[in-house]
Parts: C-alpha cells; structure tokens; sequence
C-alpha cells in the first residue's frame, strides 16, 4: 500500500539525520511516539513533537526509556505503529522489553544514535560500539532486524523500510544511526507519498472465537489482532503456545523460540541489504557502514593510487549479517579490513564469516571520532601483503 | 426432589457444571494458580461483577498486568489482555490506551510490580492523570518469588528476607497515589466484596487516572511466617479491624501492622485527563491545524 | 417470615430464593462462604475433593436467599446461586399488629 500523503511532507529540505528520520517515520505512518530526552538523538523526538499534532499522531515524553519502549509495544497492540529513539544508555535501559517486543511479536522501531561508551562515555562524540547490542543486548534467543544509514537522506529511507520489516516479520526493528549521521546536515529528498510503499499490518481475518494469536503459516510469522477487535486475546511474555497461554515446559519452548529466530533467519535474503563495489577481483575488501563507510572511501581512494585492488562492502542491514557473500568474497580475497568505530564487533562477524579463507583485520576507532584515513590506509596495505 | 423443592442434584457436587463468570474467564485455564484463600481470585470476581452490572462493552476491554501473583489475571480473564513484564504494565496500558482511546484499559497487578519496580512509572502516571484504571492486589509481600520484604511490608513483620523483622517504612499506596494526582483513590480489602464492586463500578465510567488498592491475603507466605493464621482467620481480622471512613485523608490512612485498616473512598476528583488536557491546549495553540479538532467539534455539536 | 409489624403490602412481598452450586472439584477449601453466609445454610463437608480439600456441603439448602455472598466471595469460582422461582410469603402477624 502507499504511504498517506498527510504524514509526507514531500520536497527537498536540508536535514540532519534525527530529523530525517523523524520524517521518515511519520512517512511509513507511524502515529505513536514515546521518548526520553537523550543526546544526541533528541532532535528526532524534538521533531515528532512539533510534526505529531497536525498529522494525527501521539507524542509522550516518558519518565523514561523502560517506559518508552514499554509505551510504543502497548501503542502496537493498539493499533499504532510506533516509535522511540534514544542512545546508548537508554537502549541499555530499553533492552528488557525489546526483548518483549520481540516475544510478543510487536511490530515496532528503536532508533539508536550511537555516542561513545561505555556508561555515559561520550554523550556528545560519536560512537558505533553499539552493534553487539543491538543483536544480543536482551537476554534469551531471538533475531532482530537492524539498519545502518551513512546519510540523512538514508536514515529517512531505512526508517521507512523499517517500519516496513517491523510489519512484515512481527519484530521490534532497530535503526543504528551514530552521532555523525544523526547531527551531519545535508540534502534529503521526501519523495511523493505514492512513491513510498508501506507495509501494511498482518491482521487477522479469522472469525471471532478461532483466532490463535501464534498459529503460523510457511513465512513462521502469525497474524496479529488488535485490542478492541473483539478477538478478546491473550498475550504474555512467557513462553506461550499457539493460543497466546503460557506454558511451562522444554516441549512450548522449542516450538516457540526456533521459530522466533527462523522467522527472520529464513527471510534473510528478503531483508539483508549491502552495497558492494569492485569486490570480485580485489584483493582487500573494505567492509564498513554508517559514518565510517564514508571515512573508508578516502582511504579505498588512497589505496588504490598506490596500485591496491581494494574494493568494498558497505552493510546497509547489520542484522541480519550478509553471511553469505562475505564467505563467497573470502574465498577469493587475500583480505578483510573492517572499518568500525569501536574496538571490534562486526570485525568477528566478518571473521567468522569468513572461516579462515583469508586474513581479516580490524581498522579500529575507540569513539569521539571518526577514524584519519591514513589509519585505514595502513591497514589496507597490509591486508594487501597477506598470504 | 426435596420436600423444600430444591433439587438434591443440585445441591450435590456438580462438577459439570458452569460458573456464571465463565463467560468472562478463560475456563480452558482454570483450575488457577493461586493457593487456596488467596484474595486475587476474589478480586476478578468483583471486576466482572462490576462489568455485568455496567453492562460494559467486553470487546472494548483491555486488561494490562505485569509480574507476580496478581500479573497472572491478564491469562484468565477473557478479554484482550495483556501479560508484560515486571513493573511495566502502566507504560504498556499508557500506550494502549493513547493508541486506542475508545479503549476502558485497566491496569491489573500486585503491590511489588507496581510500586517497586513500577514505581516510577506509578506516579508519573498518575501525575499526568493517564485515563486508565490502577488496580492494585496488596498482600504486604512478594508472592511468586516465596514471600521477600515489599515496598508495602509493614514496620517489623517477618518476611524471607527480613528474617528480624522489616525494618523500612512502607509506602502508603492510596497516599502516594492521591499527592500524585490520582482522580479516584479507594482502598477496600478482599472481604469487601460489594464496596469493592461498587468501587469497580465507579472507575470504569470515571475518567482519568483511577487507583483501587484491594488488602488482600496471602496465607501462604504472609501469614504463615507472620504467624497470622489461615486465609480465613486474615479475613476475620479484616472484618474486626477495618474501619471504613469515605473521604478521609489518605495521609492518615498509614497501614501499620496488627492496627486498624483505615479503607472507603478516599479521593474523587476531576482533573482534565492527560489527553483531554491536550485536546484543549492543542486546539487553542493550532486551531483547526490540530488533527483531533475537528472530531472534538464535532463531539461538542452531538 | 415473622414481621414486628405486618406491612401493608405483605402479601406482595416475596423471600428470594437461592439454589445452590457447588463445584467440588474446583474448591480449594479456604470455608469464606461457610463463615459469610449469612443464613448459615452452608458448612465444611468431611468429605475430600480429588485435590485433597474439604468443599462446603449445603446443610439448610432451604435458608438461601440468593444473596450472592459465597459466589462473590469464593476466590475459585467454584461456588454459585441461581435464582429459582420465587413463593409468596406466607405472612404472620407480629407483636405490633
């Protein structure tokens, strides 16, 4: 279905990229917005506050993020699409009820401006520490989905298809901007609202008394009811059977959990993104994304004045992780260089993609800026003399 | 038949047969969890009294509970309803309900969850006046996890871990609910089974942010290590010592233990709901630009 | 039923009346409506349940008036009355006639 053009605010306009997203949001049609105050995402909750009024959405300060989340997940059972932004500390905070969103099987988003760590670190400085989190930060198994735009013009896109994926698969969805995307200003295009596809929900048309709210079909993803639907449903976040009731034992487990993970893990060639440039017959491949992917293009320039195949590998979904092709491209690299603003993280997913078939290196960055190009460069070069 | 014209079938077991209240139950759930003279039970049955005495709408019914013995109401009755996490119910039912305001959303769940771990979200709610109703099942103790201190553990009593005696003062719920904002605050106990429908008659046509504190029995836990008795000698006490004064100041209404329990009407007010407040000032601020304004005028006109 | 005064409209007036239902299975034992039913018409049985409670036992059947005590107070909805036909009050005089 196409996007309803009260919510799109169609035109070019020079944006940073918490206000992009902002937009982007209320273009895919979210209605409900619960937040607390956050640098640096504020301005994308600042922004829904002045826009919610006029385009018929509801926006709540929270007293905080616990609550937030909590919010947006009871917004979703009511029939909202919705919305929370916030960074680091709070997604710490946010973590037990992404995970019961994720149970429940909530279509939502979290939008994560990363800053530098741990605890308060960086309030204001850039970070991207915060990918392992995304993907394991609450406990127990499950899969999320989870977006990395370099651009304002791209944190309007991806949290539209954001929006898209939460109402596809049933899960909470994560957009992981960074402090440079979300406060960078730049161009951004808002499309036409019949230019821009939306999701729309997976209701149930079940008749009254014979909807099971976790019976599921080939793409493992149920339909969902509404409250005030009449379905008169049951819901919890513990393990359930098809019927929404908890039960207890190692049997509902397995049914349950699997499922959970597979549903997204299945799909992965619907919802992985990438861009890939020269990577068939380089030797070195750059893999990056968010703000460091635009730093790695100076350095892949550099690199290749100096006479090195370097290609590269720039994730627009981090999660799920591009497994596939980056253990194709392994086969036939002499090396990886992962470029990322922190200590190590998406470097072990490369790695293990990559099963020792060629070197994997780590260009790394411990926050509060963006990396010096010659750095990256240093690392290219010696991925160039591996093996 | 008998001479008295009952049928004797009647009176014998008859297991067969179906409560008046099934309808508004999860029967295929029952027996439920709670042990024997656990008030919860007796709490739900006053809720859906409540309901068929309205004559309220079912399908237009939200119930929100968190964790612990009372969280587990969300999983029998038979409504859309809702089994979240520890504390967060009230957020879960803030979103519901502005996401659906045709919604009655009503917040069902017991003292720890909703004002320990809750607690903040507890006032805040009742500050901004939030149009969902708080039913708050106190047992002085947290049930599900084998009977620890609570934020309403009276001074001295013995709990798993108070093993001399607590030694914190406690909240008093309807106190703290009623300086918040709260429009409606009542505090009535298990034994009070018409007052408590009555009170549950009166916070689902109330608007704004509503709070029901029930003192319940836990004998299992509360009782037991406070050498109070069974459920039913908890219940005595109740009918000794409870003394019902509408209207009085909450402020007084400490809970002390072995004292009276100071229960009744505490607070009915009419602050302007969270969302009526925005309507308000939304439509002075931007006029007809205010996407409600146009259906709240046409409300005022019917 | 016995008046201090005969009303006016005695011959109006009728004595609800309860049947009474158990669900023997269901009860977990705590005896609330034996202790608050007001017409005592209920008492513990001897008897066990297959959960290893006593259910109550009605033992005046005939006093119910259909007040609802027990079935709101039961915490396992294991107990209800329904209203049967109701009998017109044979009335007798009191000491104030």
């Amino acid at each position: 279905m196409k996007a309803d053009p009260v919510g799109v605010r169609t035109g070019t306009f020079y944006l940073d990229g918490d206000r992009a997203a902002a937009e982007g949001a209320i273009a895919a049609g979210c209605r409900f917005f619960a937040g607390y105050p956050i640098t640096p995402s504020t301005e994308c909750a600042e922004h829904i506050s002045e826009r919610f009024p006029e385009v018929g959405g509801i926006f709540i300060q929270m007293e905080d993020e616990i609550a937030s989340i909590t919010a947006i997940i009871g917004a979703a059972w009511g029939g909202a699409r919705s919305m929370t932004v916030t960074s680091g500390p709070g997604v710490s905070l946010m973590m037990e009820n992404i995970g019961l969103a994720a149970m429940l099987e909530t279509p939502c988003v979290v939008a994560n401006v990363q800053r530098g760590g741990p605890s308060t670190g960086l309030p204001t400085m850039v970070g991207q520490a915060d990918v392992m989190q995304a993907r394991w930060g609450s406990h127990g198994d499950y899969e999320i989905i989870a977006y990395s735009p370099q651009s304002p013009q791209e944190a309007f896109d991806f949290t539209v298809k954001a929006f898209n994926m939460a109402e596809k698969y049933r899960t909470p969805v994560m957009v992981l901007l960074d402090e440079c995307v979300g406060h960078m200003v730049e161009k951004v295009v808002i499309p036409p609202a019949d230019a821009i596809e939306v999701e729309p929900r997976r209701l149930t048309d079940a008749a009254k008394g014979e909807y099971l709210p976790y019976a599921y079909g080939d793409d493992l993803v149920p339909d969902m009811a509404e409250a005030g639907m009449g379905y008169r449903f049951h819901v919890t976040g513990l393990t359930h059977d098809e019927r929404g009731y908890p039960e207890m034992s190692v049997r509902c487990q397995d049914w349950l959990v699997p499922r959970l993970v597979a549903k997204i893990r299945q799909s992965a060639d619907d919802i992985v993104e990438f861009d890939e440039e020269n990577a068939d017959g380089a030797d070195v491949v750059v893999v990056s994304y968010g703000i460091s992917a635009r730093v790695s293009r100076m350095a892949i320039d550099l690199a290749r004045e100096e006479g090195i195949e370097v290609g590269f590998f720039r994730l627009r979904t981090i999660w799920p992780f591009p497994e596939k092709r980056i253990a194709e491209l392994a086969k036939k690299i002499k090396a990886f260089v992962v470029v990322e603003i922190n200590l190590g993280q998406i470097f072990y997913e490369v790695e293990r993609c990559a099963r020792g078939q060629c070197e994997t290196l780590l260009s790394p960055h411990a926050g509060g800026g963006v990396h010096d190009p010659e750095d990256i460069l240093k690392v290219i070069e010696k991925g160039a003399k591996a093996k | 038949m008998s001479p008295k014209g009952i049928p004797e079938a009647v009176i014998a077991a008859v297991s067969g047969e179906e409560h008046p209240i099934a309808p508004f139950l999860r029967m295929d759930r029952m027996p439920h969890i709670w042990c024997s003279t656990c008030g919860i039970g007796t709490t739900v049955k006053a809720l859906a009294a409540a309901f068929e005495k309205l004559g309220t709408d079912l399908d237009k019914v939200a119930i929100v509970s968190g964790i612990g013995c009372t969280g587990r109401v969300a999983g029998y009755v038979r409504l859309d309803s809702f089994h979240t996490t520890h504390g967060r119910p009230i957020p879960f039912a803030t979103g519901l309900k502005l996401a659906n305001p045709e919604l009655d959303v009503i917040v069902f769940s017991g003292d720890g969850d909703l004002v320990a771990i809750g607690g903040n979200h507890f006032i805040h709610a009742a500050r901004r006046n939030m149009d969902i109703k708080v039913v708050c099942v106190n047992n002085f103790i947290y049930g599900m996890t084998g009977g620890q201190v609570a934020p309403t553990t009276p001074l001295t009593a013995l709990t798993s871990t108070t093993p001399y005696g607590n030694a914190e003062p406690p909240f008093n719920l309807c106190h703290l609910a009623a300086a918040c904002g709260a429009n409606y605050v009542a505090r009535w106990t298990a034994l009070h089974v018409r007052r408590l429908t009555k009170a549950f008659t009166e916070i689902l046509v109330k608007p704004g942010f509503c709070f029901v504190e029930i003192i319940t029995p836990c004998s299992t836990l509360y009782a037991r290590k406070n050498r109070l008795g069974t459920g039913l000698d908890i219940m005595k006490y109740y009918h000794d010592n409870t003394v019902i004064e509408h209207g009085a100041d909450p402020a007084e209404a400490d809970i002390v233990f072995g004292g009276p329990i100071i229960c009744g009407k505490f607070v009915e007010r009419d602050r302007p709901t969270w969302l009526e407040y925005q309507d308000q000032h939304l439509t002075e601020r931007l006029g007809e630009k205010y996407f409600r304004a146009k259906a709240l005028q046409e409300a005022c006109e019917r | 039923m016995k008046f201090w005064r005969t009303p006016l409209d005695a011959d109006k007036m009728k004595i609800p009346r309860g049947e009474l239902h158990i669900i023997v299975e269901r009860c977990k034992g705590c005896a609330f409506c034996v202790e608050y039913c007001p017409r005592g018409v209920l008492e513990m049985s001897d008897e066990f349940n297959s959960k290893g409670y006593h259910p109550p036992k009605a033992v005046e059947p005939e006093n119910c008036v259909n007040c609802d005590l027990c079935e709101m107070i039961c915490p396992e909805f294991a107990i209800y009355c329904l209203t049967v036909e109701e009998e017109a009050v044979p009335a007798e005089g009191g000491k104030g006639s």
